[in-house]
């Protein structure tokens, strides 16, 4: 079945890492339904939020791909587990003044904040889960999108299992999966500390 | 005050030396014995250091693609990574073919490039070419510089990617300015960062015991066992586990040799241009061990049709290639040598060993119906008895290297590989112009061997500058090209399925004899069944008596078409059969 599946990936704070990891991902002909990357709390190592469109095979298989590059460090598979996901959209619709509190009421229920306000426009700010984005913009659309701009989705497993990279120094991707561990149960992305 | 007694204190500073000594220098920690390579503008100041330190062998080559090439002849001989060294820009981009070849057959191959200096890069300078954007799809990782301290450790991690796991190629891209700034690092001997890339992966236990389960409890099993038994120097644990549990094997192109070719137990290749014996034992097997092995779609034609009742135990150490093609009930993820090791013991925990004399039985069948052989003709050498007459002058441990088309799979076909490291063919990519300088790799990398590049006059072309380093190095290798003035790979594919227009598939090539002794190699022009063992013999002579490269232009039949054959995309069993003799 064709779905969203999010994962979470370390990488080496190396250059070139995003152009290795979309290109990967592009010349296999993985769908990428959205690709977020900042940094980590170590200066070595950026995070990686990737979200990946496809059926079962389709994620093992981009995930196996993903363990193969150097200077991955670790994926983790977020499909079908507990997890925050969070992106942010900055909307601006046209408001002339008998809209804006039309706007405003709408934004409030969303709970978005208006970023900025002109005589003719509004730029409204929304941050959530892609429901919720998509929500909001469905109900902006009618007063007119000027521009719109929305970030990748950022993800985070819930509960006290932390990715993060093993030890001190950064390890050479490879280490995973787990040797021979089933299909389905091989990632151990998620280091419980 | 200066207190001279307490400076004393001080460790003494480390010598300072460019990043290019540094180069030189890891080289040497590395074990590096010999470079393939070619200088330009931006690589002088490492080729500088390397005549400085005049301990490290360097075989100009006449083309970048040619030094690539003979970079993975050397590693596939050997086992050790093959090092190419290049210019930036052309230099550097000559490297593309080489570097996809050997990314496609797990070669450990180290590319060096100049590059233009940092602060000019991304002006569009002279000889400037993005190499790391480039071999980013064709390298297992690659790297481009900014300062001569990371010269030591990016040398040691890049030789440790090339070699473990599954091989390699990686390429160092060297902007000029670091080679020629001073830095005091020592080389490193090991990869910088630790990690679980250089164990050997082991298998996991309990994925060992369920294909144990699996074998011990089906009746047509099959080893289908690729080039990754030969990069883990597995051949005696598949061929001790084969005879004990009485399984057949099957060996890929890349494979071929890590199972003795006339064993009782081998089928010879699977797939295309396979055995039919082979295709239909994999077609009718209910379970499948798949070894090192990548399930390529010249090993499996259409894929719901290959092996449809088997259950899939796959073993590999790149865990991607696992139920990427098919869905493994099985999956392991190891090395082939510990898997092979701990499965046989299992196996021999058992109080029984199950039978497979019916399966035997039903194969000798397929290979009396369906056996490998050709009809000979008068006065024409056929391109299979070619290799028969050569495979008779070699020994098991001599290496053939091929080009890639027709002659390859008559190569693969009736030469009996017996050892690993034996066969050294371009297989994934499929690499026209591969052979003679695979070949001059293998045989700088192995002198004590005979080595003959068994080519066709369209492969052989596309590298043929390369006589001349054979020439200038006296690198003995015999080439015997099986001349059909065509594709003839492309020329069987036009006659059978477009209705032989033969578009653009006719060759009209030099006499490769007379290019020889042009280049100062020795020649001989083959044209009748009865000169052929002579003319053979004579060549591999020579070559060493004389220490000069031997070309021999053996005319053969254009029109013998490679068989059996799959047409592309259809099942395996719907094979062409040979054309043998009538019994």
């Amino acid at each position: 079945m064709e779905r969203l599946n999010p994962m979470a990936v370390l990488v080496r704070n190396e250059p070139g890492v995003l152009a290795r990891v979309a290109g990967l991902l592009a010349r296999r002909g993985f769908n990428i339904h959205s690709l977020a990357v900042g940094e980590t709390e170590s200066p070595d190592v950026s995070r990686m939020s990737i979200v990946v469109s496809g059926d079962g095979a389709v994620r093992e298989q981009a995930i196996k791909q993903l363990r193969r590059l150097v200077d991955v460090i670790r994926v983790t598979d977020l499909t079908g587990r507990p997890h925050v996901e969070r992106g942010l959209a900055l909307i601006k619709v046209a408001a002339p003044s008998e809209r804006r509190s039309a706007i405003i009421e709408l934004a409030n229920i969303f709970r978005a904040a208006i970023t900025h306000v002109d005589p003719g426009s509004m730029i409204v700010e929304v941050s959530g889960n892609r429901n919720k984005i998509e929500a909001m913009i469905d109900m902006m659309r009618p007063f007119g999108i000027l521009e719109m701009v929305r970030t990748g989705q950022i993800v985070m497993a819930r509960g006290q299992a932390a990715l993060r990279v093993a030890g001190q120094s950064v390890p050479l991707a490879g280490d995973e999966p787990e040797p021979g561990q089933d299909q389905e149960t091989n990632d151990n992305g998620i280091q419980y500390n | 005050m200066k207190n001279h007694s307490q400076r004393n204190h001080h460790p003494a500073p480390r010598p300072r030396h460019s990043g290019a000594d540094a180069v030189i220098a890891s080289l040497h920690a590395q074990g590096v014995e010999v470079i393939f390579g070619m200088v330009g503008g931006q690589i002088m100041p490492v080729y500088d250091a390397l005549h400085r330190d005049g301990k490290l062998r360097h075989i100009i080559v006449g083309h970048e693609q040619g030094g690539a090439h003979m970079a993975e002849g050397f590693a596939r001989a050997t086992g050790k990574a093959g090092v190419v060294m290049t210019t930036s820009g052309p230099g550097a981009t000559n490297l593309v073919t080489g570097l996809a070849d050997a990314m496609m057959d797990s070669t450990p191959v180290v590319a060096i490039t100049g590059q233009v200096p940092s602060h000019l890069l991304g002006n569009d300078d002279f000889q400037e070419a993005d190499m790391r954007g480039i071999t980013m799809p064709i390298t297992k990782h690659n790297y481009q510089l900014t300062s001569p301290d990371q010269v030591a450790p990016v040398f040691a991690e890049a030789f440790h990617i090339a070699v473990s796991g599954r091989p390699g190629p990686v390429l160092i891209d060297l902007p000029k300015d670091v080679t020629v700034a001073q830095t005091d690092m020592a080389p490193a001997h090991g990869p910088r960062l630790a990690g679980g890339r250089g164990a050997v992966v082991k298998g996991h236990p309990m994925q060992i015991e369920r294909a144990l389960q699996l074998i011990k409890n089906c009746r047509q099993p099959v080893i289908l066992a690729g080039g990754g038994v030969i990069h883990a120097e597995a051949s005696a644990e598949l061929k001790a586990l084969a005879e004990y549990l009485d399984i057949p094997v099957t060996s890929t192109l890349m494979g071929l040799g890590n199972f003795p070719g006339d064993h009782p137990l081998s089928l010879g290749m699977p797939g295309m241009h396979g055995t039919g014996y082979a295709n239909l034992a994999l077609y009718n097997s209910d379970v499948l061990i798949c070894l090192g092995c990548r399930l390529d779609d010249r090993v499996t034609g259409q894929l719901e049709s290959f092996a449809p009742n088997a259950k899939l135990v796959h073993i590999d150490v790149d865990a991607s290639e696992i139920s990427k093609c098919l869905p493994a009930a099985v999956p392991i993820v190891g090395d082939a040598k510990p898997v092979l090791a701990a499965l046989l013991a299992g196996a021999q925990a058992w109080e029984s060993r199950p039978d497979f004399a019916a399966w035997h039985k039903v194969m000798a069948t397929w290979r009396h119906k369906y056996p490998m052989g050709f009809r000979q003709k008068d006065g024409v050498i056929l391109p299979q008895q070619a290799v028969q007459e050569i495979a008779a002058l070699m020994g098991e441990e001599d290496i053939v290297v091929t080009g890639v088309g027709q002659h390859q799979m008559f190569t693969a076909q009736y030469y009996t590989f017996r050892r690993p490291r034996t066969l050294i063919t371009s297989g994934g990519l499929g690499t026209m112009g591969f052979g003679l300088p695979a070949a001059i790799g293998a045989k700088v990398a192995r002198p004590e061997r005979r080595v003959v590049c068994i080519d066709g006059d369209g492969s052989f072309l596309m590298n043929v500058q390369e006589l001349c380093t054979a020439v200038r190095y006296r690198i003995p290798v015999v080439v015997a090209v099986l001349k059909n003035y065509n594709l003839g790979m492309v020329r069987q594919w036009q006659h059978m399925f477009f209705e032989q227009r033969h578009s653009q598939s006719n060759l009209a090539c030099p006499p490769y004899d007379q290019v020889a002794k042009a280049f100062g190699a020795l020649g001989r022009r083959v044209e009748r069944p009865e000169e052929l063992a002579g003319s053979l013999r004579w060549a591999f002579e020579a070559a060493e008596a004389q220490q000069l490269p031997v070309v021999l232009d053996i005319m053969v039949d254009p029109e013998e078409a490679v068989l059996p054959m799959v047409p592309a995309g259809e099942p395996n069993i719907n094979f062409i059969p040979c054309r043998v003799e009538e019994r």
